[in-house]
């Protein structure tokens, strides 16, 4: 987060270099973040670097080779028309991790905006706001970008838009409860009264000192936006074929279950697992380190 | 807000259904049958009082009325939630006590990590794994919640089972978290030291006054849970093909069958709405110091 650089240089702020420092020591010292930022690493290596290192290609059929079992040629064996499994899911984490970050941004900047506008005006603002952000928050996700894909169309942009979009109430409502409590300090109080803009006072003094529980959230968000994006594609409304995207290759292949070709559906699932339970561990990592 | 994403958005409904290659004088007839030509206020009124006399409409695609589907649906989706409930709340609490009593023991450390691991994961991906282990390998239990006609209780059950058990996961991790962390404040209290000192035996100490206390905030989550558990049916219903209301809303955006798909999504309103309200009223039940209304 570079915008705690952005800040005027005022004494508060030369100060804060020592508590950045100190959170960084402390997050190398965590466990816990350090086994799931490792394991998110390598799934970002295998979406940049994966075309590379994948013994095939992820697209290429091969019909006659179709649903092998695993062996020492196909290492996760093949699905209905012959594509190497293993190649499939390094390079399926590609698409997962363009969109569910690009949502969490989206989110983390409409949710702060949000956030510092009811938090710091307060009144009317807040509360007409907050009740229509309660409304969103009230149905389910999944039914939210039912409903606007429907209606959109799906495209990538759709689905980063919709769950930016919803995942911004949850990061709104954190954002102002912070700004609520630091509005009433004195050097808030001291911008008012140098007659700072309300813009001025919101974006540049207040909300350096709200980055930790920004950071917290958005690193919570960003491992549920990755369980989104995976719902919604397997539901068939977010990353669209050939992409051989995880949660797609399962409802791909699901159907087939029954049959005992466990390697088309077993690998993908596993991906997604150790991709989530990453983010997860980093964000509680992220959390312990600012919270001490 | 349900009625203008369903019907204001997708633009021409005649031409949704028809296809791109229709005669528009097809498509200006249908919409004409079907009142879409309306203006929207006109049509918004007339839904919204149908609704409430009970009458959602007629489906797109079935051309039938919407209403007996999304009860059917609700029925069906009901008995999934049952069994999902049933078995996580009470596991889910004892899970967070058990927790919360051998605080950072490693029995606390495997439930919490546990849970904790299993809440963040998609109920499609838990499904998957579940339905390989009890389904395709040991073959305990069927891979498909479709049980065979005038299958009885036990039998419908028995099929219940492994669609559950995802969703069992997921709620297991937020329960056991609230139960644990609600127990930790609890036990800390000074009215739980005051229980001890004045010599009441442990047992009693924890049933009569950490349990009370601590379960409260329990209660809410597990309520607010059914908003989730709601867009975890459309899933999980989908991966184990079972005919509840989380499938027709799915099969209804498919078919772009608005009808159905805005009845549907306005019942799951309803029934959260429904869910919100109870775990109030519980909550004042189980809390002597809240009384809703005045009993003065």
């Amino acid at each position: 987060m570079s915008a705690v650089q952005t800040s005027s240089p005022t004494p508060d702020d030369t100060r804060r270099r020592g508590p950045l420092a100190e959170v960084f020591y402390s997050l190398l010292r965590s466990r816990t973040f350090l086994v799931g930022f490792a394991i998110v690493l390598f799934w970002v290596a295998c979406a940049l670097l994966g075309e590379h290192f994948a013994p095939y290609d992820p697209l290429a059929d091969d019909i006659i080779n179709a649903l092998a079992p695993p062996s020492s040629e196909h290492w996760f064996g093949t699905d209905q028309i012959g594509r190497d499994v293993f190649s499939r899911v390094i390079v399926g984490s590609r698409d997962i991790l363009t969109v569910a970050p690009l949502a969490t941004l989206l989110a983390t900047v409409a949710g702060t905006a949000l956030g510092l506008l009811t938090g710091y005006f307060r009144g009317l603002v807040d509360d007409v706001v907050s009740r229509i952000l309660e409304a969103f928050m009230a149905i389910p996700v999944v039914i939210v970008a039912l409903l606007a894909i429907v209606a959109l169309g799906t495209s990538k942009t759709t689905v980063i838009v919709v769950i930016g979009l919803s995942f911004a109430p949850i990061i709104a409502r954190t954002v102002r409860s912070a700004v609520l409590a630091e509005r009433e300090l004195d050097y808030v109080a001291a911008a008012q009264l140098r007659h700072e803009s309300a813009l001025h006072t919101m974006f540049v003094e207040i909300l350096p000192n709200v980055i930790p529980p920004i950071l917290v959230e958005t690193t919570v968000r960003l491992g549920y936006a990755i369980f989104a994006v995976a719902t919604l594609s397997f539901m068939g409304f977010g990353i669209q074929p050939p992409s051989p995207d995880w949660g797609l290759s399962i409802s791909n292949n699901y159907g087939m279950i029954g049959g005992g070709f466990w390697w088309t559906v077993l690998f993908d699932a596993l991906a997604i697992a150790s991709l989530v339970i990453g983010v997860n561990l980093a964000a509680d990592g992220v959390h312990g380190a600012l919270n001490d | 807000m349900v009625f203008l994403g369903g019907q204001a958005l997708p633009g021409n409904v005649g031409r949704a259904i028809l296809g791109p290659f229709a005669d528009q004088r097809a498509v200006d007839t249908l919409n004409h049958t079907l009142g879409v030509d309306r203006p929207l206020l006109a049509q918004y009124w007339s839904w919204i009082s149908n609704f409430v006399q009970g009458d959602m409409g007629t489906s797109y695609i079935f051309r039938a009325p919407v209403a007996p589907f999304v009860i059917d649906a609700l029925g069906n989706s009901m008995k999934l939630a049952a069994v999902a409930f049933v078995l996580v709340v009470p596991i889910g609490i004892l899970g967070g006590v058990v927790a919360a009593l051998n605080l950072n023991r490693p029995l606390d450390r495997i439930i919490s990590l546990g849970g904790l691991s299993v809440t963040v994961l998609p109920e499609f991906v838990t499904g998957i794994i579940l339905i390989l282990i009890f389904g395709v390998w040991l073959r305990w239990l069927p891979i498909s919640a479709a049980w065979p006609r005038d299958a009885g209780f036990f039998t419908q059950l028995y099929y219940l089972i492994l669609p559950s058990l995802p969703l069992f996961l997921v709620l297991f991790g937020y329960i056991a978290r609230m139960a644990r962390s609600g127990m930790i404040e609890a036990l800390d209290s000074d009215y739980t030291r005051t229980a001890v000192l004045k010599g009441l035996p442990w047992r009693t100490v924890i049933w009569r006054h950490v349990l009370r206390n601590a379960l409260l905030p329990t209660i809410t989550v597990i309520a607010t849970q059914t908003g989730y558990l709601i867009g975890g049916l459309v899933v999980i219903e989908t991966l184990f093909r079972y005919q509840g209301i989380g499938s027709l809303i799915f099969t209804a955006a498919r078919g772009k069958d608005f009808p159905m798909l805005e009845s549907g999504i306005l019942t799951i309103g309803i029934v959260y709405a429904v869910a919100t309200l109870v775990a109030d009223f519980l909550y004042s039940v189980l809390n002597p110091r809240i009384r809703l209304g005045s009993d003065q």
